[in-house]
This record gives structure tokens, sequence and C-alpha cells, in this order.
């Protein structure tokens, strides 16, 4: 279970986070909407510890993040950047397979090239794309490579942001069953970011809304069409009248 | 007010300073420490190698024969003011091998190779490649920065010999050339003239501005700012602080080892 309780963040003088409380219990899939820039990638690093809060705490299964050994928490972690985040010197099955070459979890090469070699597959790649690099990829191919290494060292913790961006239709509802598989068979715990209603509805359990620097509203998936709330009416409807200001 | 407003910018510009200084020291400190301790990644610090040393020979020659032969040049100028033509050897060798092998060889290095490290780390800082390594449990400290640093104090002095050999060639050819030294010779005061001192000073020379030249690449490139101007300002930032710190530790090694 990951714990989020009154946690702050700001950059010089944009307060990001204001205080986020946010339970996400083990094996369920949250998904975090919000408009864009409300500091949901933010949130993300926060729990990894690549972002350090200002002020508040962050436990995972009760022991507060920043006291634990940082390469057994991190181990159980997998994680999807935004922007991909692919190592660009490294051949694209050099970057699934990054974990599983070095460190505690290192085996054969040729293992771990046909560990890659499957993980692609399950994001929809061919084998052909293993010995390219990542800069001759499309982004959309560069978005599923970097799901496709999040997933590979099978962590018990994945945070995907914005799996779906950049992904045709077809492709899009892959990965959202993907996802969703994860969960369900192989027991993770998933949180994810996207702006795309189809991918909540597919992938989560739960739904966290951030605004304003607060979780606004948060509850079960099948809740949010009748939550009553009017920010998450508007956010899920993307209607530009209502309490969120769409134009600045 | 208005009149202490000035100290006060003053004071604050040193604190900065000092506080950079500060954390630029824990930063060596902490590359230093990581070196020793496991994980090491091999892959990387041969790639480093290759790199700082084998693909910086070119440029190391060149700039060394070039200089040896004008050094050779000069010398024999102005010698012949005082009768002295005879010295080309031994000013040329001691020239090459005490400052300017290790100071060219230094800037070179800064200008090749800190530049390089720092526009590729800083580049992984702004993509979250850096972030990245961390999540996939690799610290970026020993990955990325302790395999450059330490392959740097390992091949930079060896570049720095092989820039003083070429230089005092350089120098040999105008001389034997040109100015009618005879090649025997020229090669026994050379050797005769040149000591242990010098050798050695030229070589712990190279070992210091090898770490400092790979040192502030990645320390810039570590702490660059956001965006391709902040891969930009990081470059730019780290040859000027490679140059001049390589420049400074010079002076201050030259006086360590020669005016005792
Ligand atoms: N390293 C940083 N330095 C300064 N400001 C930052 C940094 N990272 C994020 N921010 C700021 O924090 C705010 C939230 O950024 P974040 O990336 O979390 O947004 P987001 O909710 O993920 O948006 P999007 O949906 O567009 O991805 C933005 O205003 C951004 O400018
Ligand atoms: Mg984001």
């Amino acid at each position: 279970m990951i714990d989020l309780s009154s946690v702050t963040k700001s950059f010089g003088t944009n307060a990001v986070l204001r205080g986020v409380d946010l339970t996400i219990d083990s094996g369920t899939s949250m998904v975090i909407i919000g408009g864009s820039g409300t500091g949901k990638s933010v949130l993300l690093k926060c729990i990894l510890g690549l972002v350090t809060p200002d002020a508040g705490t962050i436990t995972l299964d009760g022991q507060d993040v920043t006291t634990q050994d940082r390469d057994a928490f991190l181990a159980r972690f997998g994680m999807l950047f935004q922007g991909g985040a692919l190592f660009d010197s490294l051949p694209v099955w050099q970057n699934v397979a990054f974990r599983l070459l070095r460190g505690s979890l290192k085996r054969p090469a040729a293992e771990a090239r046909a560990i890659a070699i499957e993980k692609l597959r399950r994001v929809g790649l061919k084998p052909e794309v293993a010995d390219l690099f990542p800069a001759e990829l499309s982004g959309g191919m560069q978005k599923r490579v970097g799901l496709a290494r999040a997933i590979a060292a099978e962590p018990e913790i994945i945070f995907f942001d914005e799996p779906t961006t950049g992904l045709d239709p077809i492709m899009a509802g892959v990965i959202n069953e993907l996802i969703r598989e994860i969960v369900t068979e192989m027991g993770a715990t998933a949180m994810t970011i996207t702006h795309d209603m189809s991918s909540v509805r597919a992938i989560a359990d739960n739904v966290a809304m951030l605004h304003d620097g607060v979780i606004k509203w948060t509850g079960p998936v099948d809740r949010m069409d009748n939550s009553g709330d009017p920010y998450l009416d508007q956010f899920i409807h993307g209607r530009a009248e209502g309490p969120i200001e769409a134009v600045r | 007010m208005i009149l202490l407003s000035p100290i006060g910018t003053l004071g604050r510009a040193v604190l900065q300073t000092l506080a950079s200084v500060g954390r630029v020291a824990l930063f060596a400190l902490s590359t230093l420490t990581h070196m020793l301790r496991p994980p090491f990644y091999g892959r990387e610090f041969g790639l480093a190698l290759l790199n700082i040393g084998w693909l910086s020979l070119p440029v190391v020659g060149l700039t060394a024969i070039f200089t040896g032969g004008a050094l050779a040049l000069q010398i024999y100028a102005g010698g012949a003011r005082f009768n002295a033509e005879a010295v080309v050897p031994q000013i040329v060798a001691i020239g090459m091998v005490r400052e300017l092998g290790p100071v060219l060889v230094g800037l070179m290095i800064a200008a090749r190779v800190t530049s390089s490290i720092a526009a590729e780390i800083a580049t992984m800082k702004v993509t979250e490649q850096i972030d990245a390594l961390v999540t996939l449990s690799t610290n970026p400290m020993k990955y990325l920065v302790a395999p450059r640093v330490l392959a740097a104090l390992i091949v930079v002095p060896l570049l720095v010999a092989v820039g003083d050999v070429i230089g005092i060639a350089g120098g040999y050819a105008v001389a034997t050339g040109s100015l009618g030294f005879n090649p025997a010779t020229y090669l026994k005061n050379t050797v005769d003239f040149l000591e242990a001192l010098d050798i050695v000073s030229s070589l712990v020379k190279g070992c210091a501005f090898g770490f400092i030249a790979a040192l502030m690449g990645c320390w810039f490139g570590m702490n660059s700012g956001r965006g391709a101007q902040g891969v930009g300002r990081a470059t730019k930032g780290s040859v000027e602080a490679a140059a001049v710190l390589i420049l400074a530790a010079n002076f201050l090694l030259t006086g360590a080892f020669f005016s005792l």
C-alpha cells in the first residue's frame, strides 16, 4: 500500500502540490487525472524520490519511503516516463533489458535479450525493433519501448505516465488491456496518469483527480459518472464551462 | 542602506562562490568514493577509455607536433641574440615536458572531452534519462560519472606522455631539418638534459588535468538547467571552468614541483 499524506512541493514560487492525500491499495489500479501542468508527473516522481517533497509523508507498506534502503525500494518499482526517457546510446533491447543486464537481477545476455523481445511483443513491437536505436523509432514506438522497459523485470509496483498518448486507437486499446492484465494476473499495483477517458475506464479500479495542488475527488471508477463533483464532471465530459477555468 | 548594498552584493557573490566550491568539492569526493566501491560498470569504463584516450590521440598529436616545431624556431631565433642557438634541444625538451605538453593536452581534453561529457550528461538529464537510471536501480554517479572520471585520470597522463614525445619530435624535425642540428647530438642533448622530476611532474599534471576535465564535464552535466538552453549553458560552463581550473592547477603544480 502506498500512502501519501499532506505532500507539498513548490518550484520557486510555483506551488504545484499543496497537500496531497492519497492511498493506493496493493494490487489495485489507480488512475490519476487532472489538467495539464497540475503536477501529476511531479506526484509520481515524489513517490519515487526523484523529486523531494517540501513537506508531508509518503509511506510504502507503512514504512516511510525516505528511510528505506534505496536499492531495495527501487527494485520494487517500474516506471514509464512521459517522454519515454530511453537511453539513446543503447539499442532497444538493451534498454528494455537494462535491469536484467546489471545489478542484482543480472542474467546471461541471451536470456535477457529473449525476455526483452517477449516484452516488446507484448507492447506490439516486432523482434526486428530490438536492434534499432531509440532515435530510429517513431514517438509512439518509443513510448511502447519505455513501457516494455518498465515491465521487463516484473516489478510489484508500476507507474505509467501517459502510456497511450501518441498511440493509435487500436494500439491504445492493446496497451490498456496490457496494463489491466498486469494488475489482475500478476497482482501488481499500478498508478497511471492519462488524459484519455476511455483509458481511465479500461484501466482503473480507482480514480483520483488532481486539481489546484490537491486531490479534488477520489473513488472507485464506477462512481465517477455520478460523483456529484462539479470539477470531476466538467473534466470527464471535457466541457469548457465549469468551475475549472479553461482559459487562464 | 544604499551605501551598504554594494557590500551586501559582494558578500552574497562571495558566499555563493564559496558554496559552489563546496558543492563541487563534495561532488569530487563522492565521485572518488564511488570509484572505489562496487558495482563497477566495465563497459562504460571501456567506452570512456576509448573516447577520452584513443580518440583524442589525433588532436593531441597534431597540437604537440606543431607546438614543438614552433618552439624550436622561436628558441633558435631568440637564442641567436645571445649566441646561444645550441640550447634548442634542451629548452624544447624542458618546455614541452614541464609546461606545454601537459597544459596543451589538458586544454585540448577540456575542449574535446569536457564539452562532450557535459553535453551528453546534460541531455540525459533534460530528457529524464538520469531519472530513468535511478528508477532502474542504477546510481548515475556510479554509472555515468565514476567511469568517465576514472578513465580520464588514467588515460590523460598517457596522452600527456604521448604529447611530450611528439612535441619533442616536432622540435627535432624542425631543428635537424632546417636549423642544421646534428640528429644524434640533438637526441643526446634532449635525453641527457631531462630529469626524472620533469617527467614525473608532467604525468602528475596529466592526472590532475584529466581529473579536472572529466569532473567538470560531469558536474555541469548533472547540474544542467532545463531544455536545450540548459544543455548549452552546461556545455559552455564546463569548458570555461575546466580550462581555468587546469591553468590554475598548472600554476600551483609548477610551484610545488619546481620552486622548492
Ligand atoms: N524540475 C522542475 N523544475 C521546475 N518546475 C517544474 C519541474 N518539474 C515540474 N515543474 C512544474 O510543475 C508543474 C507540474 O508539472 P507536471 O509535469 O507534474 O505536470 P503534469 O500534471 O504532469 O502535466 P501534463 O499532463 O501536461 O504532463 C508545471 O507547472 C511545471 O512547470
Ligand atoms: Mg506529466
